[in-house]
C-alpha cells in the first residue's frame, strides 16, 4: 500500500481537497463558444454555397443567436475571474505558450466575424429588430455594409469557427497535469460538439421542410462521429501514461462510471442518436424534438464531465481527511 | 539561468510542522491558506511500514508549465533565476496555472489574485535562506544554488541518493528529497 497523508492542515481555497479552479463559467463558456463555432460554420458555408433561401434560419437567424452565445460566453468568463478589477491584463499581453492567451486575441476576431453575420441577417431573419436600426443612417450604413460584405466575412467565419472551437478543445489538452482532459482527440472532438449544438439549436428553431432534412443528416452523422471521436479519446487516455490511465479508470468501474455512462452518454449521445436515426427515414414528428434538446444537454455535460474529472484527476492525491479504511490498507496483502 | 534548488533530508525531517509557521509568519500568509504543508508517506504492509515525512511547496521548476499557461504573464521569474512568482496587479484568477501545476502549489488569495511559494526571494536576495529552511528545528533542509558545485545542495546531492516530486511530468521540479 502506498498512504500519502497531510499532516499540517492544507485547506486552500479551489484547491483543496481537488482542484476546482474552473467552475460552471468556464464550462458554460466552452459550450456556448461551441455553439458560436458551429453558427459561425454552418451560416458561412450557406452563404458560400448561396444557399440563402433554402436555409433561411441559418443565414438569417441563427448568427444572431451565435452572437448571444458568445456575449454570454464572455460575460460568464468574466463572472469566473477572482481577480476582476485587472480584467484587463489579458489584452496587455500575448503569451505564444499559453492556449488561454490565444484565446483572449482569437475571441476578439471571432465577436467581429459573428456580429458581422448577425447583421447581414437583420433585415430578413429579425425585421423587429432591424427597423428600429435602420431608422438611424449610420444604422441603414452598417446593416448595408454586413450585407455588401458577407462573402469575405463568411471565409473569414468558417476559418474562425474551426480555430475556436479548437481552441475550446486545445485549453483541456494543453493542461498536461489534468489527465482526463490531456488527450490530443480534444479539439476535433470539441470542434464536431460545438458543430452538433448549432445543428440541434436550427433543428429547434427551422421551419424549412429542406433545411430540416438536411440538418437531421447533419445531426445523426456528426452525433455518430462524436461518438466515434469520445471513444478514440477514452482509448487513448487508456493507452496513455500512468495518470492517465488512473484518471480513465474514473469511468470504467471509477466512482464516476454512472454519471458518465447512465447521465451523459446514454441520454446525452446514444438516445439523440437513435432518435435521428429514425428522421433519416422521412419526415421528422413533433416528438423527436425531444433530441436536438438532448443534444444541447448533451454538449453541456460532454465538457462538465471533462473540465471536473480533468480537474479531479492528477497527480496529487493526498488524504487530508481522517480515514477510517487506514488500517485495513496497512493489513492489506 | 541561475537554478536554486531546496534539498531536504526526510531522514532527518520529524513533520514537527514548523516550516509551515514560518513561511506563514514571513509572508504574512492569510489564516486558511498555506504555500507549503507536510506529507507523511506510508508505503509497505504492517508490519513491514516505511514512513516518510515530506516538507512540499511549490517545485520552482526549471520548465514551469503553470508560467506556460499564464495568459497575462503575471507569472513570471524572478531575474535570471528559476524562482517563479506571481505579480498580483496582473493576474485576472482565471485558473489557468491551478490547472497547470502538477502540484497542486498554487493558492487563491481572498483578494482574488493567484499566490505561491516564492522561496522567500525577498530574503534570498538580502543573502538569507528561506524563512523555512532557517526556522526548521533538525536542520534537515538546505537552500542553494544548484550550479554551483561547492554549493551544500550540489553537495548533497552528489553524494546522498535523492528524488524529486513525480519527475515524469518533465515540469524539471527543484526541490530534491534526500531518502
Amino acid at each position: 500500500m502506498r498512504e500519502e497523508i497531510l499532516i499540517t492542515v492544507r485547506d486552500n481555497y479551489k484547491i483543496d481537497p481537488t482542484v476546482s479552479a474552473w467552475g460552471w463559467q468556464v464550462i458554460a463558456d466552452l459550450f456556448l463558444v461551441g455553439l458560436t463555432a458551429g453558427a459561425l460554420i454552418f451560416t458561412a458555408l450557406v452563404i458560400l454555397s448561396r444557399k440563402e433561401e433554402t436555409f433561411a434560419f441559418t443565414a438569417k437567424r441563427l448568427p444572431l443567436i451565435g452572437l448571444i452565445s458568445i456575449g454570454m460566453a464572455m460575460s460568464f468568463l468574466f463572472l469566473k475571474l477572482t481577480h476582476k478589477q485587472v480584467f484587463y491584463s489579458f489584452f496587455l499581453a500575448f503569451v505564444p505558450t499559453s492556449v488561454m492567451s490565444w484565446g483572449a486575441w482569437l475571441l476578439q476576431v471571432v465577436i467581429l466575424s459573428i456580429l458581422l453575420l448577425a447583421l447581414q441577417g437583420l433585415r430578413q431573419g429579425f425585421p423587429m429588430l432591424s427597423g428600429p436600426v435602420d431608422k438611424f443612417g449610420i444604422g441603414k450604413w452598417v446593416l448595408d455594409l454586413a450585407e455588401k460584405i458577407k462573402r469575405p466575412v463568411a471565409w473569414l467565419s468558417v476559418v474562425m469557427g474551426v480555430i475556436i472551437a479548437f481552441y475550446t478543445g486545445t485549453l483541456m489538452t494543453s493542461l498536461d497535469a489534468r489527465p482526463f482532459a490531456n488527450s490530443g482527440l480534444m479539439a476535433p472532438l470539441f470542434l464536431t460538439s460545438g458543430l452538433a449544438t448549432a445543428a440541434a439549436v436550427v433543428l429547434l428553431g427551422s421551419k424549412g421542410e429542406i433545411e430540416r432534412r438536411v440538418y437531421t443528416y447533419t445531426l445523426f452523422g456528426l452525433l455518430a462521429f462524436k461518438i466515434v471521436l469520445l471513444a478514440l479519446v477514452l482509448v487513448n487516455l487508456a493507452s496513455g501514461s500512468k495518470v492517465q490511465i488512473e484518471a480513465v479508470q474514473m469511468v470504467f468501474g471509477g466512482e464516476y462510471t454512472q454519471l458518465f455512462w447512465v447521465i451523459f452518454f446514454i441520454p446525452g449521445l446514444l438516445l439523440p442518436l437513435l432518435i435521428e436515426a429514425f428522421g433519416l427515414r422521412g419526415k421528422r414528428s413533433a416528438w423527436m424534438a425531444i433530441s436536438p434538446v438532448l443534444v444541447l444537454y448533451g454538449a453541456y455535460m460532454l465538457r462538465q464531465l471533462f473540465v471536473d474529472l480533468g480537474q479531479i484527476s492528477g497527480y496529487i492525491n493526498y488524504v487530508n481527511t481522517y480515514n477510517p479504511a487506514l488500517i485495513d490498507l496497512l493489513r492489506m496483502h | 539561468m541561475i537554478r536554486y534548488a531546496m534539498v531536504i533530508d526526510t531522514k532527518l525531517c520529524i513533520g514537527c510542522g514548523d516550516c509551515v509557521v514560518a513561511c506563514k509568519t514571513e509572508n504574512k500568509v492569510p489564516a486558511g491558506l498555506n504555500r507549503d504543508w507536510v506529507v507523511e508517506a506510508t508505503t509497505g504492509t504492517y508490519p513491514n511500514l516505511q514512513t516518510e515525512f515530506r516538507s512540499e511547496r511549490c517545485n520552482h521548476c526549471t520548465k514551469p508549465t503553470c508560467l506556460y499557461a499564464c495568459p497575462t504573464a503575471a507569472t513570471y521569474t524572478w531575474e535570471d533565476t528559476n524562482i517563479v512568482l506571481v505579480d498580483p496587479d496582473r493576474c485576472t484568477g482565471c485558473g489557468a496555472c491551478i490547472a497547470a501545476c502538477p502540484y497542486d502549489a498554487r493558492l487563491v488569495m481572498n483578494e482574488g489574485y493567484v499566490s505561491k511559494c516564492t522561496f522567500c526571494h525577498h530574503r534570498v536576495e538580502k543573502g538569507l535562506d528561506p524563512a523555512c529552511v532557517a526556522s526548521c528545528p533538525t536542520k534537515c533542509m538546505y537552500f542553494g544554488v544548484l550550479d554551483d558545485p561547492n554549493s551544500t545542495v550540489s553537495r548533497l546531492l552528489a553524494t546522498r541518493e535523492h528524488k524529486a516530486m513525480y519527475e515524469e511530468t518533465g515540469n524539471e521540479p527543484q526541490v530534491y528529497y534526500l531518502t
